[in-house]
């Protein structure tokens, strides 16, 4: 019913700005951004939802977790800020839902100051209410920010000890027992990296994965997705390109763990909003192009 | 001295983080120097920090234009600053971690950074699509090319890809929209990103080159 409502106000609307650029009159900016609110709200109230199937390069991340023994260790960077985090929490989300429903042990990291906050915002909504049994320092820990970009890396690679003595909390490395037959980030069996910017994927595939031969995938923003292609498969065997890449990976976990079925998918809800309006965009540059057309014959017309 | 120390820190690290990659027993000479890139980012904040304030300072006290968002800016930093350095609010106290949770530092990240950086990003979707209107107009040949993959990748990156082109056959699967957006990343797009990363490793293989025989001189803040 919220899909047949939506289409009808929409489809009303743009065919209605068609019929005035086949009249000759131009569509103004502001015409463009009232309908992108328009839609995105639509879909947010009605909350659209559509089905999606993981294609090859989510799957080849998901199914590394899923081959990995259990026990296996995995590190997950938080390099992202709130920028980003609606395209990529969900990532990182479901990237800690599989990984702590296949017993691995996630060694979390952040190369960005503002990873570790929200870094928080998973430990206390996914973590302790859908884990409580997992145990800090036993299932997981946090070694927080460092700053230093690369830098950090270049030195975790051979060592982790010497750039962090301690975990977030100022905890000895030493003294959490999921650190003691881990030297450095070779002794990791996969690198997930999520984020957008620099450092992030990339510089972990450059100065971790491919330096010390470990398994590396990724999660980032749409607008960073096509710089990482060329990394993929022999670089990074996944990524995961925004909300889409987020939605498949979320609808994936809901098929291979039914005691998912029931948890929040803010990517596959974001579906929704980002279906409309990829849809007014291609109408709208469609009704572009019908406007270009007409001035233009009316130019040769005219003489 | 003002220059030649700077410039002799630069090549001598320099050359130092390169052996330290193809020669074993100089690995840790390269940690060491990544140790003290760490503490000088660090002191990069501070100056970062500093430079913050100093700007908007100068804006508010000579009153320039739209010089409240300056006001705005230097409310929130400070208050920020204020908060997270003392942890107001933390119930562990001054020792506890920052990001504890009912730390007024979380509660300001979560409830006030958070959605205004959110926000500001997602203000893309609308420029986008003015862009998008304006810009792909079938003028030319390339200009339609690029029309063509812009169409197929906005659909492709939707459930609605999919739903159009269900009824193509699995022997034609490359014709199904999705399918051909996947192609379009992995082939055409690759080999321009492939073209664009060789370009740009090139100019960093020169210009590393030129800073570590001291030819570079210009982040020192002068060519001459």
């Amino acid at each position: 019913m919220g899909f047949v409502i939506s289409a009808i106000v929409i489809g009303g609307g743009l065919l209605w700005i068609l019929i005035r650029s086949l009249q000759g009159k131009d569509v103004d900016r502001r015409v463009v951004f009232t309908f992108i609110g328009i839609t995105v709200c639509l879909a947010v109230l009605f909350q659209l939802k559509f089905g999606e199937s993981a294609t090859p390069i989510v799957k080849a991340a998901f199914d590394k977790i899923e081959q990995l023994p259990a026990g296996s260790k995995i590190v997950i960077s938080y390099d992202f800020d709130p920028a980003m985090a609606p395209e990529v929490h969900p990532m990182a989300n479901a990237f800690v839902r599989h990984a702590l429903a296949k017993k691995h042990k996630i060694y979390f990291f952040s190369l960005w100051a503002t990873g570790q906050s929200l870094l928080e915002v998973t430990v206390q909504d996914i973590l302790k209410k859908e884990f409580p049994d997992a145990r800090y320092g036993i299932d997981y820990c946090n070694m927080g920010y460092k700053a230093g970009n690369e830098g950090v890396l270049n030195v975790v690679i051979t060592d982790i000890r010497k750039m962090y003595p301690g975990d977030v909390n100022g905890t000895p490395l030493d003294s959490l027992p999921m650190m003691a037959d881990v030297k450095s980030l070779k002794d990791m069996d996969l690198l997930i990296s999520i984020g957008g910017g620099k450092p992030g994927v990339k510089e972990w595939v450059l100065f971790a994965g491919d330096r010390g031969g470990i398994p590396t995938a990724g999660g980032a923003a749409a607008v960073s997705t096509p710089l990482l292609y060329p990394y993929y498969p022999r670089q990074l065997v996944g990524l995961l390109g925004g909300t889409k890449g987020a939605a498949e990976y979320e609808s994936e976990l809901i098929k291979r763990y039914p005691q998912f079925a029931n948890i929040d998918t803010p990517a596959l809800q974001m579906m929704g909003p980002q279906t409309m309006a990829h849809v007014v965009i291609v109408a709208f540059i469609i009704i572009g192009n019908v406007s270009y057309f007409r001035s233009r014959r009316k130019k040769v017309t005219n003489g | 001295m003002k220059r030649q120390i700077p410039l002799l820190i630069i090549v001598v690290v320099g050359w130092v983080l390169m052996f330290s990659v193809f020669i074993p027993p100089m690995e840790s000479w390269g940690e060491e120097a990544s140790l003290f890139f760490d503490i000088i980012a660090v002191f990069a904040f501070f100056l970062g920090g500093g430079n913050l304030l100093r700007v908007h300072f100068t804006k508010v006290s000579r009153k320039s234009a739209n010089w409240g968002y300056s006001v705005v800016t230097l409310v929130g930093f400070l208050a920020m600053l204020y908060v997270g350095l003392f942890k107001i609010g933390n119930t562990g106290g001054i020792g506890a971690p920052l990001d504890a949770t009912g730390s007024w530092f979380q509660l300001l990240f979560k409830y006030v950074m958070s959605p205004l950086q959110s926000t500001m990003y997602s203000l893309l979707a609308f420029f986008v699509a003015s862009a998008s209107y304006r810009a792909f107009r079938a003028k030319n040949t390339e200009a339609t090319i690029l029309l063509i993959a812009a169409f197929v990748i906005l659909l492709g990156r939707t459930p609605l890809g999919t739903i159009l082109t269900a009824w193509v056959p699995d022997s034609f699967s490359i014709a199904q929209i999705p399918n051909l957006a996947i192609w379009i990343m992995n082939s055409p797009n690759l080999a321009g990103q492939r073209a664009i990363m060789i370009g740009i490793a090139l100019g960093v293989v020169s210009m590393s080159l030129r800073l570590l025989l001291g030819i570079e001189r210009s982040y020192l803040g002068s060519d001459n």
